[in-house]
């Protein structure tokens, strides 16, 4: 019955996005403003279905429906609560459930907060946000129906994979999603903005909110899986070049570039095509992220053969959009002039530089990611490019872009003289350079080069905005919002840089097995290992460690790493203990029980692991204040006309 | 040139320049970084040159697993289903690291045909098979009874 009921609103709700589609073009196309001006409410209705379909399928996973197939597959009776609420987007269908819920949710956000878009363009908008719903309402229905029943229905569900039974797992695909997603915003309205021949200052200025909030739940949903990949995978990192995470890293960067485009775009009227392209491969790169993860194709090009249906319907549905998108693009870019101006020594020419960095950054991801599918596919061997490639490529692409970060706040629109800026910058030159070579000297001694280069240029990313800051701190409350939240953002990217050099290239580890009050050093630390005691969870048994942690002779807290095995799937899982304080990380993970009480122990002492997280909420937080100083300045605006 | 067309070919310039080092760079990353997976057969074979780091994958061998005391090191062997080979590890082993697994490894093969690896990696799914062991066995036993140790 619910399964039916669900399946019904599902499908009510892929008619309701195929008449936001289609009345408004037919509208569009006669002219008539009475087939587009009720658009809204379309949207409405669609958020409506959708939304109930997806508390529906909630629904059966609180109740224990096991009738549900999907619901047998991902639940049972003793999952505690959250991780049933959860566990809805913890498979193939339900996180497609997710997808569309969300990208309804900005649908409804853009009808209810752009109340000043003209009928014809809100139109616009809304035919592509409907004709993208419809393709993914078209998957779930035809190929991915999260209501199909199981009959007869089992008494017991098979269980959440434990590996997403962490609070970090709750939050992380929803915010993750909602990035992907938002950038189908900025796609609307550019190619709204393109049918329209007007990509000016105004659409630019409406567009802004839109990415900027976009960018700002992809920054938190990669940070926040970076989190809980560092938390519960027990191998210490937080970044693997796994497929999986380059398809979310692609539309970051493209993302960022877009961010800074579409700031020239409001701010001198230039830029136009490129903000709309930006936009087009923004969103472009989310689908394709999409159809990465959701096709099979990284199990292997074969797994898509195995399962044609889905992955064939996204790799049509992503050229269509693609191909669809461009030829707009291609038709109508040229017919949109630009008028103003800019020397080439201008924060315009920094702004592009750091552009076309940031692009390339996301090119040679997609190499890389895509270059083991096709070598595949071509049946020329099986290979995998190693995290090193990654390394090695993006290390001399992003330096050079933290040096013109700071150099392009510091740079005068339209027009500026190198020498000027030499001057403003040259004090935070000198002192990034003795803070970056003295400071990696005295802690750490390294032999590589990279590391000075590295501290000197964070140090450099993170007083640049700061001394703008001081500069503007007796100057008007907007134009401090503004440089405070360039300050987070920017200084986010450097504290980040930091934390990921000095973790990666000054940490220690120690695997080795111990036995009861054996002692080991690690860094400043001494840890003791005292014995592992079996421990009941609600649908695990977990086999916890208590390691005593001292240093300098004092006890400062005890760990309980954990291995944990879950009853219904029976697989081991390990979950480590951190103590984490500022400038560094103890993290103990247990290995494998050896003879007599022993026990193989993984410890890492990761120095600047906190300033991975901090610069992250930096940016997150530096996006937050950029979009509420958008919405104060538009409010302004508004109360003085 | 106008001062239109000089700003143009600036950024043409500009454009090409880091494409190209972009390349370069990705040629050269990728040359450095490739890791081929071969199967025991193949290695067996002599289809790897020496030295060289690959990943091997295959099953493990039931009862092959030998544990040095006291230090972490670990022997086991690789099949798939033809040959075998000997496989040496030093470090904790993965969470689903068993007897008749299917897990792929990665490191080099030694003069005395022993492979080193510094890298086990198996997935968190008792049903995983990594999809190149899973097609090698596939492969390998098209003309024989499956005989995947339980």
């Amino acid at each position: 019955m619910l399964s039916l009921i669900g399946y019904i609103l599902l499908c009510a709700s892929l008619l309701a996005a195929l008449v936001q589609v289609v009345s408004p073009t037919i509208g569009l196309l006669l002219d008539e403003s009475k087939y587009y001006n009720k658009v809204r409410v379309f949207a409405y209705i669609q958020f409506v279905f959708m939304f109930c379909s997806y508390m529906a399928l909630t629904f059966a996973f609180l109740s224990n429906d096991f009738s549900i197939l999907y619901v047998a597959n991902n639940s049972n009776t003793s999952l505690p609560l959250m991780y049933k609420i959860a566990a809805v987007w913890g498979g193939h269908e339900g996180s497609l459930m997710l997808w569309v819920l969300i990208l309804n949710v900005w649908t409804m956000s853009v009808c209810i907060l752009n109340k000043a878009l003209s009928f014809k363009f809100l139109a616009r908008v809304l035919v592509v946000l409907g004709a993208v719903s419809v393709g993914f309402l078209a998957f779930i229905v035809f190929t991915s129906n999260p209501f199909i029943e199981l009959t007869p229905p089992p008494l017991q569900g098979r269980d959440l994979n434990p590996l997403l039974q962490d609070p970090g797992m709750m939050i992380h695909p929803p915010m993750l999603y909602m990035g992907y997603v938002g950038f189908c915003v900025a796609f609307a309205f550019s190619i709204a903005g393109l049918m329209a021949e007007n990509l000016n200052s105004e659409w630019a200025e409406k567009v802004r909110p839109w990415v900027l909030s976009a960018w700002v739940f992809l920054t938190a949903g990669i940070g926040l899986g970076s989190w809980w990949a560092y938390n519960e995978l027990g191998w210490g990192g937080w970044w693997f070049w796994d497929p999986v995470e380059n398809a979310s890293f692609m539309p970051w960067l493209v993302g960022t570039a877009l961010i800074h485009s579409v700031i020239v775009t409001q701010k001198r009227n230039i830029f136009q095509n490129w903000t709309a392209l930006l936009a087009i491969v923004a969103f472009s790169l989310s689908l394709l992220g999409t159809f990465l993860v959701r096709s099979g194709v990284l199990v292997s090009v074969h797994a898509f053969a195995n399962d044609p249906e889905r992955g064939i319907f996204i790799l049509c549905f992503l050229s269509l959009t693609v191909g669809l998108s461009l030829l707009i693009f291609a038709i109508k870019a040229h017919k949109i002039k630009t008028k103003g101006g800019f020397d080439i020594f201008s924060r315009e020419t920094l702004l592009l530089i750091n552009n076309i960095f940031l692009l390339v950054a996301a090119f040679t991801v997609l190499l890389g990611t895509l270059y083991p599918l096709i070598i595949d596919a071509l049946n020329l061997g099986k290979l995998s490019v190693g995290p090193p490639y990654f390394n090695i490529v993006l290390a001399p692409l992003i330096l050079p872009l933290l040096l013109f970060m700071t150099i392009a706040i510091s740079t005068a629109w339209k027009s500026d003289k190198p020498l000027l800026v030499f001057n403003r910058l040259k004090k935070i030159a000198l002192i990034a350079v003795i803070s970056g070579i003295a400071f990696p000297l005295y802690f750490y001694m390294p032999n590589e080069m990279v590391v000075f280069i590295a501290t000197i240029l964070s140090i450099w990313t993170i007083l640049g905005p700061l001394d703008i800051v001081i500069k503007h701190i007796t100057k008007n409350t907007s134009l401090l919002l503004r440089a405070v939240s360039v300050f987070f953002a920017h200084a986010g990217v450097g504290i980040l840089m930091l934390g990921i050099v000095y973790s990666s290239y000054f940490s220690l580890q120690k695997e080795l097995v111990m036995q009861t009050n054996e002692f080991v050093n690690i860094g400043p630390y001494k840890v003791q290992y005292k014995n592992v005691d079996l421990q009941k969870g609600p649908n695990y048994v977990s086999l916890m460690g208590n390691l005593d942690i001292f240093k300098n002779e004092v006890f400062i807290t005890r760990l309980f790493p954990e291995k944990r095995i879950y009853k219904l799937q029976s697989k081991p899982m390990t979950e480590a203990a951190i103590h984490s304080t500022l400038f560094h990380d103890l993290y103990i993970s247990l290995g494998e029980p050896l003879q007599r009480d022993r026990w193989g122990v993984r410890i890492y002492y990761k120095p600047f692991m906190s300033f991975l997280w901090i610069g992250i909420l930096f940016m997150f937080v530096g996006g937050i204040i950029s979009i509420s100083t958008s919405v104060i300045e538009k409010r302004k605006i508004q109360n003085t006309s | 040139m106008s001062p239109t067309q000089k700003k143009r070919f600036i950024f043409v310039v500009i454009l090409v320049f880091s494409a190209s080092i972009a390349a370069a760079l990705v040629i050269y990353g990728l040359n450095q970084n490739l890791l081929y997976f071969y199967s025991p057969t193949q290695v067996m074979h002599g289809k790897v040159p020496s030295k060289m780091n690959f990943r091997l994958g295959g099953l493990v061998v039931p009862g092959s697993i030998t544990k040095e005391n006291d230090s972490m090191r670990i022997h086991f062997k690789l099949t798939d289903n033809n040959n075998e080979i000997q496989v040496s590890y030093k470090g904790l082993l993965p969470d689903l690291f068993r007897e008749g697994q299917g897990i792929v490894t990665l490191g080099y093969m030694d003069d005395s045909n022993i492979f080193h690896a510094d890298q086990v990696l198996a997935k968190h799914d008792e049903n995983y098979m990594p999809p190149e062991v899973a097609e090698l066995l596939a492969d390998e036993n098209k003309n024989k009874p499956i005989a995947i140790p339980k």
